[in-house]
């Protein structure tokens, strides 16, 4: 797999305490990467090393395969979770400002920003205030100016965090657009729910150490509890004997003729053996496999890392 | 253009272009004309106007005193209490004692219900000697004529004389211009390094900041703040000076000709020896140096302005780094009163010093801290005008502006990594002994 951003051993440390202790993460590119963690793992410090705002105590960091430089800075857009703007400028002065300084041209930002306010029916906002828009509004814009110089990394630190859910649904599509068009996202959140639909891969840290990495299914497939849940149409005995021993019946719920259990998986036995096994006897309505979702995995695991230290306490 | 270019651009524009601006840039000169024109209106319109009892205990010896300038003496043959006891019922301004034997004591008093001016108080004076002296003559049997042929006054003029070998005249003036430079050096400070510092504010309670220093370096985004400003600055200053000498020269033709005429009048006025004897060495010198001429061509200008942009400039890139250091430490302007103390404390001790310094521009005291950058700008503008040209060795001047840049390298430099670290700090004011931390902090 080829990776657009390679940060090895990242050591950062404040005065009062570690914000990174040997943190390495590589994002694929093309793809959507979750960097994921409670409030204060060290997510946003990472994230500030790789806009280069602060350099890292040691470590190092790859940008394309080479070492992360400031010319790099027009390749990266990024939207901190403590944004704004200059609330008494004016919306398309400001954008236009903030665009020249990732390096843009002044004409092609401005083709670019006609572009996006044409897209988000936004034209009249041009020569307004900043400050005489809704915050969700200034988010938009906000977003659009994230974006404008089309960086091969965009990095959006909690970037629905403020929005609307009609707004949210909005850029969440525009980011599955621009991962489409072959854009490579950082997305850092603590918010899991968001992560499972959009996200490939993703990194976990906690107390500034990474303590999970990988493409989002094998992590699943990885913490899937061999859970299993059956909708059946039949007698319930009959189903029970064809179970035989490779599974065993956890709960059982009927309602309006269908049975509805759920089994945990105890052999090495494939789900099709399983389905060979009852077809005879039941008519299937449906069989799915109960997943943790990634808060379950994000809770399990802080947990897991937590416990010991408070048993000593 | 450059990423400090543009912000640079932005800073001033967006100044510029505020009606704030405008209106502070058109309003300065104009209130500054008013206050002028009202303290000239006042002080014309100033009733001179007194009505003196005078109580005079030398049994007539002493003639009456004439009336003038808009004083008259009235004498009444009361006794002193007695005049105390009516003063207030009565419409006289003042009394007038003048005690027996004037001659030997040459001492009177003056009761007032309304304080004389200065040139009231003077004027009395004048008339009073003039008649003491009369009597003084008249008792030691010594002609009037003789009297004001030997009477002398001597004015001394003080030059400095230079290492190389000239003579520099001192120019009162020159003190005065000087002290003005200082001053505007030290307004100009304090209000664009205060426009500095609520810059950083704004870009960190805005939260813009953070977007903008992942695209250019802090540092960047600092000194291009400083340079904006700074700019709008300049461009204050020089619309204030050109609005400034319109405005007077069109006051001068409007409102100030007759005084103007007046004053060309009365220097040309031939003097009497009585107008001479009425006159102290200090009016003479006044005058004599009161002369516009002087204020034209005695000061050395071209050499002033000089020093007095490399001053303004200097002073302000120091100053305005630390008021952007304040700004990155604190979240709101309310909390920037600890850590302005230590900035604004030399800024005004530089200008209380200066008043001394123009009494006294070779002492230690002003070769110290026109020395010291964080009091030159103000003291060496002060002191290299009050000495006159050539006054100030040119070594204790390059000494000073070599310091003056070490010292806004130094404080930009320890600025740079306040603000660095500051500027991504939100909700804790922090304490001195944590910014000292901060500095430490590798980028």
């Amino acid at each position: 797999m080829e990776y657009l951003l390679q940060a090895e051993n990242i050591v950062k440390k404040f005065a009062t305490h570690v914000a990174l202790d040997g943190v390495s993460i590589s994002v694929p590119k093309g793809h959507i990467f979750g960097l994921l963690g409670p409030n204060g793992a060290g997510k946003t410090t990472l994230i500030r090393i790789i806009n280069q705002i602060t350099g890292p105590d040691s470590g190092s960091v790859l940008f394309d395969g080479q070492p992360l430089n400031s010319n790099h800075v027009a390749d990266i857009g990024y939207l901190p979770e403590e944004r704004g703007l200059y609330k008494k400028m004016k919306v398309g002065e400001q954008a236009l400002y903030l665009a020249q300084l990732k390096g843009m041209s002044k004409s092609e930002a401005q083709n670019k920003l006609n572009h996006w306010f044409k897209k988000f029916e936004i034209e009249g906002w041009w020569n307004k205030k900043v400050e005489e828009l809704s915050k969700g509004m200034q988010q938009k814009i906000q977003f659009i100016i994230t974006v404008l110089h089309e960086p091969k990394l965009l990095i959006l630190d909690e970037p629905f965090s403020g929005f609307d859910p009609i707004n949210t649904n909005l850029i969440k599509q525009e980011i599955l657009e621009l991962k489409e068009k072959g854009s490579t996202i950082i997305f850092s959140t603590h918010n899991m729910s968001s992560v499972e639909e959009i996200c490939d891969h993703i990194a976990l840290i906690n107390q500034s150490k990474k303590i999970l990495d990988g493409p989002i299914n094998e992590i699943r497939d990885a913490y899937s509890s061999n859970l299993f849940e059956l909708q059946f149409k039949g007698n319930m005995i009959a189903f029970t004997n064809a179970l035989w021993t490779g599974y065993e019946l956890l709960e059982q719920e009927e309602k309006g003729g269908i049975n509805k259990v759920k089994i945990k998986k105890i052999s090495k036995q494939s789900t099709n053996n399983l389905l060979e096994a009852i077809i005879p006897h039941v008519e299937v309505v449906s069989l799915n496999e109960i997943l943790p979702s990634m808060n379950d995995i994000f809770i399990e695991k802080v947990n897991e890392i937590n416990q010991p230290q408070k048993e000593v306490i | 253009m450059s990423k400090v270019g543009l912000i640079i651009h932005r800073e001033y524009f967006t100044r510029v272009k505020k009606k704030s601006f405008l209106l502070m840039t058109l309003l300065g000169p104009i209130l500054m004309a008013m206050l002028l024109i009202a303290v000239f209106w006042l002080g014309m319109k100033e009733s001179n106007e007194r009505f003196v009892l005078v109580i005079d205990e030398n049994q007539g010896v002493l003639g009456e005193l004439q009336n003038s300038d808009g004083i008259t003496y009235d004498y009444q043959n009361i006794n002193f209490k007695d005049a105390q006891r009516l003063f207030n019922e009565s419409n006289y301004t003042d009394i007038l004692y003048i005690p027996p034997n004037i001659t030997k004591f040459d001492a009177a008093s003056l009761l007032f219900k309304k304080q004389p001016s200065a040139t009231v108080l003077r004027a009395i004076e004048w008339r009073l000697e003039e008649k003491v002296e009369e009597l003084k003559l008249i008792e030691r049997n010594i002609s009037k004529t003789h009297f004001y042929e030997i009477k002398t006054s001597i004015s001394i003029k003080p030059s400095k004389f230079t290492k190389a070998g000239e003579s520099k005249e001192i120019v009162e003036e020159a003190s005065a211009v000087g002290f003005v430079f200082g001053l505007m050096i030290y307004m100009f400070i304090f209000m664009y390094g205060v426009q500095v510092m609520r810059g950083v504010i704004e870009e960190k309670s805005n939260r813009i900041v953070e977007v903008i220093i992942s695209s250019v370096k802090p540092f960047e985004l600092m000194i291009g703040k400083i340079i904006g400003v700074g700019l709008v600055s300049f461009t204050q200053f020089l619309l204030w000076v050109f609005l400034t000498i319109i405005l007077f020269t069109g006051l001068q033709f409007a409102l100030f000709s007759d005084v103007f005429e007046a004053a060309n009048v009365m220097s040309q006025m031939q003097m009497t020896p009585e107008m001479m004897q009425g006159m102290t060495t200090e009016m003479k010198l006044a005058q004599e140096s009161g002369n516009p001429d002087n204020l034209i061509n005695k000061i050395p200008w071209g050499n002033a302005l000089t020093m007095f942009g490399f001053y303004f400039l200097g002073g302000y890139l120091l100053y305005s780094a630390l008021f952007a250091a304040v700004g990155a430490a604190v979240d709101s302007e309310t909390d920037t009163q600890q850590f302005m103390l230590p900035i604004t404390m030399p800024l005004i001790f530089a200008y209380m010093i200066s008043i001394f310094i123009v009494q006294n521009p070779d002492g230690p005291a002003a070769f110290w801290f026109s020395i010291i950058p964080f009091t030159s700008p103000i003291v060496m503008m002060v002191r290299f005008l009050a000495s006159g040209e050539g006054g100030v060795p040119i070594w204790e001047i390059v000494l000073s502006m070599a310091l003056l840049i070490v010292g806004f390298v130094f404080t930009t430099w320890i600025a740079a990594k306040i603000y660095r670290t500051g500027i991504l700090m939100y909700g804790k004011k922090p304490s001195y002994k944590e910014l000292w931390k901060w500095l430490s902090y590798k980028g």
